[in-house]
């Protein structure tokens, strides 16, 4: 842009809607860590189970929907709140629709929705619904939140000044309605007041296998749409953003979204093998997962392909470096997802801690490392700094956190394996060979090392909210220059 | 009549979404130029950081 059009620009030009992102970011930042931490408390407690202090309100089933939340809905959450508001006005080029006071109420309604479920859990309070886990009354105030987040993002599309809508903004309108109405499909109860009982408990309106499919249904498109779909938005743009070069191909984007969004919907009752669930659905959830490796790879790739001539950037960029990295897992867990839900691998793979490796793979390798690269894109951008404070800190945090996700999923897997092959292990005269509590023995060490690798992302998240502490403060690190990270590197 | 006619459209849902989605792949691959495509994938790289434009 010359001096001229930006004069000249200047007179009609709206600024966009940025104080209520910043908020989304502190609060991102504050919440991720809240959850890494809850996490990993949880982590220790499973290898010293004396650290629930045998209080109630510290116990395991009452912590766990906690680290699940926090990361999930309130980590999570608020980064996409932050980048979709970010991308939509930026990629429409028009100020977010409603305004700031609008936004400022969905920034304080998604937070106030965050404390009353968090704060049901240490009580007691909770459906017992995995990821589903508020009760009534704080589901009905999210869909209030939500339907405001839904018009204002909308809204801005409605008034775009760019003809085409990007990619992005599709993966985020996708994410946005279908966890409206996942939301509303699966949470449909009645507060148990009605029937004589209390007002802080609701029956569900289903029951039994409909109950646990609809469960599911919602528990994997959760996956699907909320950590997947969302973060797919982030991807499509800040790695073109930051790798200075348009998207590998804009036409495969396009395919790819509508497979995604077509196939995932699908696959929910792979969760349900082996159970009272009809063998066709089951085997229909096992179709569409293997399925959705196409698009999910296709999506890969393109992302992948986008630093194609600027691999160069992966070593004097460390924000690329979470961002890439972040692509090639979930590359990598939406192959080793699909594997898990051929029914044969499944039948090892279930209820063991493979499961939980192949979550973290996703959830940290993926989630959290793209969403480390896009608010290290964002602060400096929001808070009108040149640079954050210092790209070593960057580079310093993502070496941490890797070896943080190595350590946690490669302890998992074979912890999980062995916990497989141990519980299905017969003996000559065909009884078991062992008793459920020598598979937890077995399993000590692994938790040990799980811990660990979670000491270590939790360590480097805090280097990474000090590094935005002196960045928003206007300090900028006296260290070696990161090999000229921005900029100077010629597009191809 | 036209009962019969949604139970056979509800039966064959997977065959008409398929040919849905064979249309986006076209849309995208062949009704759409290459140069159009290239534009729209241009989008964040022609924004302003602060300011609508």
């Amino acid at each position: 842009m010359t001096q001229a059009t930006t004069a000249l620009g200047a007179k009609e030009a709206t600024p966009y809607v940025d104080d209520v992102i910043k908020k989304f970011v502190l609060a991102a930042t504050f919440w991720g860590i809240v959850g890494f931490l809850a996490g990993d408390f949880i982590a220790w407690q499973l290898a010293f189970p004396a650290l629930n202090l045998d209080l109630e309100w510290f116990s395991f089933g009452r912590l766990r929907p906690v680290h699940t939340s926090a990361v999930i809905f309130a980590f999570g959450g608020n980064v996409l709140f932050a980048s979709s508001f970010f991308i939509v006005q930026r990629t429409s080029r028009a100020s977010l629709f409603g305004g700031s006071a609008f936004a400022h109420f969905i920034f304080w309604g998604y937070q106030l929705f965050i404390v009353l479920a968090a704060s049901g859990y240490v009580l007691g309070i909770t459906q017992g619904k995995e990821y589903a886990e508020p009760e009534w009354y704080t589901d009905l105030w999210l869909t209030i939140v939500w339907v405001c987040y839904l018009v204002a993002f909308v809204g801005t599309l409605y008034k775009r000044k760019e003809p085409h809508i990007y990619v992005a903004n599709w993966f985020f309108l996708a994410f946005i309605i279908t966890i409206a109405m996942l939301h509303l499909g699966n949470n449909l109860a009645v507060p148990t007041a009605i029937f004589g009982g209390t007002w802080w408990r609701s029956y569900e309106i289903y029951a039994g296998v409909q109950d646990a499919l609809t469960q599911w249904w919602y528990g994997h498109n959760a996956v699907g749409f909320f950590l997947t779909a969302g973060f797919l938005g982030i991807m499509y743009y800040f790695v073109p953003k930051r790798a200075e070069r348009p998207v590998y191909s804009y036409r495969l984007s396009i395919v790819h979204f509508w497979a995604l969004i077509f196939l995932y919907i699908w696959a929910g009752p792979h969760h349900l093998h082996y159970t009272a669930l009809p063998d066709w659905a089951q085997t229909l959830g096992m179709t569409f997962s293997v399925m959705l490796w196409m698009p999910s790879w296709g999506g890969m790739i393109n992302g992948l392909m986008t630093l194609s001539g600027a691999w160069d950037k992966l070593r004097t960029d460390p924000v690329i470096r979470f961002l890439v990295t972040s692509v090639a897992f979930y590359g990598m867990s939406t192959f080793e997802g699909p594997m898990m839900s051929i029914k044969a691998v499944n039948s090892l793979s279930h209820y063991t801690d493979w499961g939980i490796g192949h979550v973290h793979s996703g959830g940290l390798g993926w989630v959290a490392f793209v969403s480390f690269g896009a608010l290290y894109c964002l602060v400096p951008t929001l808070w009108r700094r040149k640079q954050l404070y210092s790209m070593r800190l960057v580079s310093y945090h993502f070496w941490i956190a890797t070896i943080g996700i190595v350590l946690y999923i490669t302890s998992m897997w074979i912890s999980g394996i062995m916990q497989g092959l141990m519980w299905r292990a017969y003996d000559n005269l065909g009884f078991l060979q062992y008793s459920f509590v020598e598979t937890v023995a077995a399993m000590h060490p692994y938790y040990i090392i799980r811990a660990i690798g979670g000491v270590l992302f939790l360590t480097g998240a805090l280097i990474m909210a000090y590094n935005f502490y002196r960045t928003i403060k206007g300090d900028v690190r006296k260290e070696a220059p990161y090999e000229a990270p921005v900029a100077a590197t010629a597009r191809g | 009549m036209l009962d019969q006619l949604i139970n056979v459209l509800r039966s064959v849902w997977s065959v008409w979404v398929m040919v849905f989605f064979c249309g986006i792949v076209l849309w995208a691959y062949v009704l759409t130029p290459k140069a159009t495509m290239e534009a729209h994938g241009q989008i964040p790289l022609r924004d302003d950081e602060n300011e609508e434009r």
